[in-house]
């Protein structure tokens, strides 16, 4: 066993203090009854506690490099940002823009586009998303249809197609859209191109979203005009890159809801009480407590070691990420539907807070990839691993 | 602790050992020379055979040790346990008495904790002690006594005080297992193997000098046992894959621990396969093609995610221990973890063999290996406390729940028992 490897799984005590600091930022500033009323509004978000976020925490340009005006730190410092934001239901559009448009500006565009959009991005003032998604398929890059056609003019390209599941579509400045080659599939012939939130032949919707704490748009591209990021039609392997550090970003996110969830749990049965003595004193109930415990535990361990890797191994990203997203995804989903039993009656109501997690957990399962496919595409990358083909 | 210290301890462990270590040698004498150096125990005291030092330095001492594939000191089984109580509540002559025949492995060692009546509720024992001048007749029956018939002493739990409360009438005590009031009876269990036992006790005899711990204080001790029997079964130890690699190597010292293998170890030959055997599952469904299978496939995930998740927590939870933090709920969650990737990995496997999981013995996949998995893994919820005990645990001491109201608070004596 190596001694080195063991460390890291542990967290630094800057890694503590800058959790302990974020989670005090949020409890001030996203605190349930603000998320309530924030997710009934159009934008969905506070547009002032988006800027004290990067005033007070510089939390916009966490993983962008810092040449670029962000802070240069890695997915490890990102998943303890996501974990928090996840435990207070952030409504803001952080994972959206500080996440996915960073990660693929930041692993895709050229050096002039990255100087002319991560620090703008930094700074909280331009508000980025990626479109990848079309259906309902999880495999989300193979299912790109979008397709690309040179501009008549031979002026930049034109995007016609739709996207739908794009998170913080209608909120973003700048849309980072996934096109395909005519006559390509799979992960061949993708690119990603840059389009502006005015362009012509663009029209955006706002998707009814279950849950309202995370706004989604549709995309409608008719001959959009559009600026290309990287290498034309060669931007797949490297697209799937960025769905996995989301992955392992939305993961770690998870956790943190998961993790309030049963504290929440926790709270309610020490309090409840049933035939003469709080119902947290049956063993019915504390078996299932700690059989969440586990489930939860297991879960950091899966999205912490993923966070981690991802900033010394990429030759284990696809595995890494599958395990924690897939993880995730059917802990947080326990923990919400546990969290709602536990609380009986109370906790199927509108006014029981429960709802607003059980919503963030059943979107998030299916984000990126439903548990499913991403247990499917781990078993494929373990065979691939071991020699042989599925 | 900086890494270069950590360095410098390597580098001390690596010069004496090239110095010293020898494959050719006597196995015993190797382990007194590595109990008398500090260097085969290094995280016990200096005073008794080790170097006072914390995880992380001892850590690196082990990579050393294995690194040269040495052999190391006795750590198989229940010695251990019997260690690690001695340690912290035996007296200084039981040390001297006990400690280097543990280490050299001289000496085995069971733990006679269990009893046909109080299985998960172990402090209703009733085993009983009464004293007889200047020692102690012993009467009752022990079970579950895994290696009791190669054992030399035994870690007894015996009622010397039945008006205390059930938690207070206990005395811990070190018995001679080889004494005519002592009868060990084999059990044999649904896997074919036998590595439990019943053990009767007639007026046998403790002397006086083995007690362990003040009288009444036997439940206290036995929790010391106890933790250190739960944090082994967290999954990151796996002696089945050692016992292979030890059998390819040459030199004097590794046969003699081959017949130790053989016969002291044979108890736990079984015990990986217990835990599940998760590293042939995925080799066994490629090549049975039954990877093809998209329903095979998921479980296979399923349990590939479980396992690699609980190993990652048991090493937050030894990397919180080696950076000297307070360790989180993670620290508790390993045997029950353990003890649910070894369920679903009986399934997994019952998966992949299909209709052959109906076969034992030559006729099935890996010449009955994988049948022993099926037959094995229904003992890990059991052994070492219960998985619901366990939950109780945690609950509690974790998660800080209430007990349930307990109807065992008087005196022993009036509470009723099978």
């Amino acid at each position: 066993m190596n001694t080195v490897t063991d460390i890291q799984f542990q967290f630094t005590d800057e890694h503590q203090q800058f959790r302990e600091s974020l989670r005090r930022f949020l409890k001030d500033t996203s605190a349930v009854t603000s998320v309530r009323s924030l997710m009934e509004t159009e934008s969905g978000y506070d547009q002032q506690v988006w800027q004290r976020l990067n005033g007070e925490l510089g939390l916009q340009g966490l993983i962008v490099p810092e040449q670029y005006g962000g802070s240069g730190f890695g997915m490890m410092e990102m998943g303890i940002a996501m974990e928090e934001m996840g435990r207070a239901l952030y409504c803001g559009p952080f994972f959206s823009s500080s996440v996915m448009a960073v990660t693929a500006i930041d692993l895709i565009a050229s050096e002039d586009q990255k100087l002319r959009w991560l620090p703008q991005i930094a700074s909280g003032d331009m508000i980025a998303a990626l479109a990848v998604a079309e259906s309902s398929d999880s495999d989300l890059l193979t299912s790109v249809q979008t397709c690309v056609a040179a501009a008549d003019d031979d002026e930049g390209y034109r995007l016609t197609g739709n996207k739908r599941f794009v998170v913080s579509g209608c909120q973003a400045d700048l849309l980072l859209v996934v096109a395909r080659l005519p006559g390509t599939s799979g992960l061949a012939g993708l690119s990603v191109f840059a389009v502006s939130a005015d362009a012509p032949g663009l029209s955006r919707r706002g998707l009814s979203v279950m849950d309202r704490t995370r706004k989604q748009a549709e995309l409608q591209l008719d001959q959009t005009p559009a600026e290309l990021i990287g290498h034309y039609g060669q931007a797949g392997r490297k697209l799937q890159m960025v769905l996995d550090l989301a992955a392992i970003a939305l993961a770690n996110e998870m956790v943190g809801g998961a993790e309030k969830l049963l504290q929440d749990t926790l709270d309610y049965t020490r309090l409840r009480v049933q035939f003469g003595r709080t119902i947290g004193s049956f063993q019915a109930i504390k078996h299932r407590c700690t059989d969440l415990l586990l489930a939860v535990e297991l879960a950091k361990s899966a999205a912490y070691f993923a966070a981690e890797s991802a900033g010394r191994d990429m030759g284990t990203l696809a595995v890494d990420a599958s395990i924690a997203k897939a993880q995730a995804s059917e802990v947080y989903l326990l923990a919400a539907l546990e969290t709602i039993q536990l609380h009986g009656g109370i906790g199927f109501t509108w006014e029981n807070d429960t709802h607003l997690w059980f919503k963030r957990a059943k979107s998030s399962e299916v984000l990126l990839g439903d548990p499913v496919w991403h247990r499917a595409r781990l078993v494929k990358e373990l065979v691939s691993e071991s020699g042989g083909q599925l | 602790m900086t890494s270069q210290d950590l360095t410098e301890i390597a580098e001390q462990a690596r010069t004496w050992l090239e110095e010293t270590w020898d494959p050719d040698r006597d196995l015993v004498a190797w382990r007194n020379l590595l109990a008398d150096s500090g260097w085969g125990v290094p995280q016990w005291p200096k005073q008794w055979f080790g170097r006072d030092m914390n995880s992380a330095e001892s850590a690196v001492v082990e990579q050393a040790l294995a690194s040269l594939d040495v052999v190391g000191v006795a750590k198989s089984g229940i010695r251990m346990l019997a260690a690690a109580t001695l340690l912290e509540h035996g007296t200084d002559e039981q040390k001297k008495q006990f400690l280097r025949g543990i280490l050299t492995g001289q000496e085995n060692w069971c733990q006679l904790f269990s009893e046909p009546g109080s299985g998960s509720d172990l402090a209703g024992a009733i085993t009983r002690a009464d004293k007889d001048g200047d020692r102690w007749i012993v009467n009752g029956q022990k079970v579950w006594t895994t290696s009791a018939h190669h054992a030399d002493w035994g870690l007894l739990l015996a009622r010397t005080d039945w008006d205390e409360p059930k938690h207070r009438g206990l005395t811990y005590f070190v018995i001679d297992m080889h004494q005519p009031g002592v009868r060990v009876s084999p059990l044999r269990q649904m896997n074919h193997h036998a590595s439990f036992n019943e053990v009767f006790m007639t007026d046998a005899h403790v002397e006086a000098q083995h007690q362990v711990g003040s009288l009444g204080s036997g439940w206290q001790v036995a929790l010391t046992t106890l933790a250190h029997e739960r944090r082994g079964a967290d999954g990151l130890r796996s002696p089945g894959v050692a016992m292979d690699i030890k059998a390819r190597r040459t030199g004097r010292i590794y046969q003699q621990e081959q017949v130790e293998i053989e016969t002291v170890m044979e108890p736990y030959k079984w015990y990986p396969q217990r835990a599940g055997r998760v590293d042939l599952v995925l080799p066994r469904a490629i090549e049975t093609g039954r990877v093809n299978d998209p329903a095979v496939v998921q479980e296979l995930a399923k349990l590939i995610i479980m396992a690699r998740s609980a190993q990652w927590t048991a090493k937050r939870a030894r990397a919180a221990q080696q950076a000297g933090r307070k360790q989180g709920p993670e620290g508790s969650l390993g045997k029950l973890a353990a003890s649910n990737v070894a369920k679903l990995a009986a399934r997994v496997h019952t998966l992949i063999a299909g209709a052959d999981a109906m076969l034992e013995g030559a006729d099935a996949p890996l010449e009955g290996l994988i049948a022993e998995i099926l037959m094995s893994t229904p003992a890990v919820s059991i052994a070492g406390g219960t998985d619901e005990i366990q939950r109780n645990i945690i609950s509690e001491r974790v998660l800080g729940m209430p007990k349930e109201p307990r109807s065992d608070t008087g005196p022993f004596r009036d509470v009723r028992r099978n």
